[in-house]
């Protein structure tokens, strides 16, 4: 029988093309990823050549002299983020195990859906229900119920009038924004737990806590910490949530009490005026917070990837 | 004693071969499947390839349209001769080989688009047809199928809406739509229902006066029931190879016999 | 033997229980104080004007935030189109042509590590790369700084997605003779297309929240989102900030609240549609 063929492109150089344009596409992952060093390491060129290594451990902050110190809004993003995470993590676990080892199928399912949908927010909101509600609150009545009534005022931790602005707040809701996100992994790796092993375990007479302790957690170690990192990571970057409630001082945190900064709040405050040298100070503080959260990020993937390759996944 | 694939016994001349392998060896990575194959599937005629699992079978098909070729890992060593040519020579226009070879799988795999695209899928794909035509050859592979009277009506509907026997009809009308000489089967009504593999069967049998069938089955049943010529397979080796009643009924080799018996499978 | 207290045990696991049912009703009443909170105040500022009247400089009554949702669609859109066609494309190469390779490793790593960098610095290297060589901020550097933000997500979405694709439907695609462009577009991308279109989605809802990345790229502006290619565009997100943070009047922060309503709104929306998708997806394979 006649057959007319359709010959465009040779196959195999539309498929090389194909194999070659994807590829690039690919690989810009990499390339972008490279890139943000590149570009925030030459922008911060002049400050780095101006204060040198000191301006990692200073805390000046003079615009007028043009003095500047990275040291307030280092601490202050590991303040703010190590508040964050000793709240969330365990909440997050309690949470997570929750709804894989004890609720029953419909609430789990729906509460499931109910964190992901959380994980959605976004951080504005965040940042707006804290500024006008939960300041407030924690003004009138959280921190002078700790202050007073508990005496932690005496404490320097908890010194200091207070206006509901400052570390603390800022720690809370950190905490709450990164809740949902961290459990909704947990729940993830404690999933992917095999039903025999801990069939096993019921089987050997343990309850249901003894199980989570013993086998869940010992199965899912990697896979927890790599959430826990994915959480530090999320707190560590974030913006919108912390600059309305943290105050905006350039100050060592002192009291949990106190204003004070983040590196991602110095940026988003100053980065619109900032000029010259004032200018390549702040991109170096984002190439700080850039190597911070791309050693928690590495450090999560590492831990998840070894997780996937327990379970023979890839 | 090990034949390793021609039987003297065959009536020589009665068919002419399509496909002859040659010292065939193929590897999975560093691990080597098959073992120095020479076999000769004979025109027009259904052979079936049966053994234990796992010793080959598919292997041998699947170097027959080189798609083992998605896979880096997996190499293939040696000639298989079609119309002449070795087709594992990389000079080979391997989209005219994949048209000529037709492939169903042991699980039906149809495309997600409507029935009638599945079956003119591969006409556009190497033909330059007007619609008229495509309609045409559409008809005339359902029909070929077995399949055109049950979906006539529903050729917009989707190929997966289809049973499953439906299903696995619809890949072989899609698989003889562009006029292949050969059709290899893996394991074709292993996952369907036993009214549904007795319709494949009964295709088998109209399928073969145009076609050169190769079908690996684990049912030594069907194999009997269905084959021309039969191989036995064991570890990577054609153990022996003759007509399908010499096999069943008096196999010259021990193993085959054991394994017809049912004493390893 | 001495047999450990069972008393003990019990009772720990009941605490448990206890501390965890406790726990989730802490969590569920935070979050519904939220979004109370956004819903209750959001509801106070919709009227007519407010969807139809573009943002007032400050001082001046009955503003609306029409400028700035259209300034939202604008660079998210233009988000999508810079962002999603490399991420899918990218996926299709991890998918189909690097499964287990060193390469395919060494980028999914990337990607994975990219997904987590905070969203200020993104903006900080648009800025660098658009903003401060062309002297100009714009919507479009705003949208460039989103498409990086989602192009990691789509990529590992895509992929998984593909690989999800049975590897029988590719041969028998490849077993017909079609090039390995022609399968993987025609054939496996249109199989796996309903989790291909969730995973855009949910992109989308991601980004459509951000606002640091906007801060150094497509500032706001009072007009109409018109100058999206030269000028700073409005948008719902950094308005919010204005209005809450350098605003004294309070109709402005209802105003907030409203805009934070849209975005809410729109984001759970989206997130709620893109599970009834996959649900319905997953059945139909």
């Amino acid at each position: 029988m006649e057959n007319s063929k359709k010959q465009l492109i040779s196959p195999d150089v539309s498929d090389q093309l194909f194999k070659v344009i994807t590829a690039v596409c690919a690989l810009l992952a990499v390339a972008v990823m490279a890139g943000f060093f590149i570009q925030l390491s030459w922008s911060s060129i002049p400050a780095i050549r101006t204060f040198g290594l000191n301006f990692l451990i200073s805390s000046e902050w003079d615009p007028v002299k043009n003095l500047y110190g990275a040291m307030p809004a280092i601490a202050g993003t590991l303040v703010t983020t190590g508040i964050a995470v000793i709240i969330a993590v365990p909440l997050s676990f309690i949470v997570a195990m929750f709804l894989v080892e004890t609720a029953p199928p419909a609430l789990s399912h729906t509460l499931s859906h109910a964190i992901d949908l959380l994980a959605a927010i976004p951080s504005i909101i965040y940042g707006m229900w804290g500024l006008f509600i939960f300041v407030p609150f924690m003004q009138n009545h959280v921190q002078p119920f700790l202050a007073d009534t508990l005496h932690l005022g005496a404490t320097p931790l908890f010194a200091g009038e207070g206006n509901g602005f400052g570390f603390l707040t800022s720690g809370i809701i950190l905490a709450i924004m990164i809740l949902p996100f961290i459990c909704a992994v947990m729940r993830d790796v404690f999933r992917m737990v095999p039903p025999v092993l801990k069939e096993s375990a019921f089987g050997a007479g343990a309850t249901s806590w003894e199980v989570t302790l013993d086998i869940t957690m010992r199965y899912g170690a990697r896979g927890l910490l790599g959430a826990i990192f994915l959480g530090l990571g999320r707190a560590v970057g974030e913006t919108m949530a912390v600059l309305f409630v943290i105050g905006n001082v350039q100050k060592m945190p002192t009291s949990l009490y106190q204003a004070g900064t983040t590196i991602s709040a110095t940026l988003a405050n100053n980065f619109a005026e900032a000029q010259g040298v004032f200018r390549s100070a702040l991109f170096e503080l984002g190439l700080i917070l850039l190597a911070i959260s791309f050693l928690i990020q590495v450090l999560a993937q590492f831990w998840l990837n070894r997780v996937s390759r327990q379970m023979g996944e890839k | 004693m090990e034949n390793n694939g021609i039987s003297n016994n065959h009536a020589a001349g009665a068919k002419s071969t399509k496909i002859s392998v040659r010292n065939l060896n193929f590897y999975y990575g560093t691990h080597q499947a098959l073992f120095d194959n020479n076999i000769d599937i004979l025109e027009k005629q259904v052979t079936a390839i049966i053994g234990p699992s796992g010793c080959g079978k598919s292997t041998l098909l699947r170097t027959f349209n080189r798609i083992y070729q998605l896979y880096r890992e997996q190499r293939a060593d040696g000639q298989i001769i079609l119309d002449g040519q070795n087709i594992l020579d990389n000079s080979v226009d391997i989209l005219e080989l994949r048209r000529k070879v037709g492939m169903i799988f042991q699980k039906p795999t149809p495309f997600p688009m409507s029935v009638f695209d599945n079956v003119a899928y591969p006409l556009k794909l190497h033909f330059a047809l007007s619609r008229s035509e495509i309609v045409e050859r559409v008809e005339k592979a359902l029909r070929g199928a077995s399949l055109w009277d049950e979906v006539k009506d529903k050729l917009k509907k989707s190929g997966m809406a289809l049973s499953g026997g439906q299903q696995q009809r619809l890949c072989i009308a899609r698989a003889i739509a562009a006029e292949p000489e050969i059709l290899l089967m893996d394991e074709p009504t292993s996952a369907i229902d036993p009214v549904g593999t007795l319709k494949v069967e009964d295709l088998i049998e109209e399928l073969k006066q145009e076609f050169t069938i190769v079908i690996v089955t684990h049912n030594m049943q069907q194999a009997a029931r269905i084959s021309d010529y039969t191989a036995f397979y064991y570890q990577g080796r054609i153990i022996e190879f003759d007509i399908t009643e010499k096999i069943f009924t008096s196999p010259a080799n021990k193993q085959t016999e054991d394994y017809i018996t049912g004493r390893f499978g | 033997m001495k047999k450990r207290g069972l008393f003990f045990r019990k009772n720990l696991n009941l605490a448990v229980t206890a501390a965890s049912i406790f726990t989730v009703g802490l969590a569920l009443i935070f979050m519904g104080w939220i979004l109370y909170t956004v819903f209750d105040n959001g509801f106070r500022s919709f009227s007519w004007a407010f969807f139809t009247e573009p943002t007032k400089p400050y001082g001046i009554p009955d503003g609306g935030v029409a400028n700035a949702v259209l300034g939202t669609i604008f660079i998210t859109l233009g988000a999508v189109v810079v962002g999603v066609p490399p991420g899918l494309l990218g996926g299709i190469y991890l998918a189909e042509f690097a499964k287990g390779s060193k390469l395919g490793n060494v980028i999914r790593f990337s990607a994975n590590v990219m997904m987590g960098i905070p969203s200020i610095i993104v903006g900080l290297f648009v800025y660098a790369l658009m903003v401060y060589t062309t002297k100009n901020f714009s919507g479009l550097a705003g949208s460039v700084a989103l498409s990086i933000i989602m192009f990691p997500v789509v990529l590992r979405t895509t992929e998984d997605m593909l690989l999800m694709v049975p590897d029988a439907l590719r041969e028998s695609a490849l077993a017909l003779g079609a090039p390995r462009w022609k399968a993987t577009l025609n054939i496996i991308c249109r199989a796996a297309r309903t989790g291909l279109m969730t995973g855009v989605l949910l992109a989308i809802a991601r980004v459509s929240g951000e606002t640091a990345p906007l801060l150094f790229t497509a500032l706001c502006s009072d007009s109409w989102p018109f100058g999206y290619f030269t000028q700073p565009t409005s948008n719902l997100t950094i308005t919010i900030t204005e209005y809450a943070t350098n605003s004294p009047f309070p109709e402005m922060h209802t105003r907030a609240w409203g805009a934070a309503l849209v975005i809410t709104a729109a984001i759970l929306i989206l997130n709620i549609s893109c599970r009834f998708l996959f649900k319905d997806g997953r059945h139909g394979k």
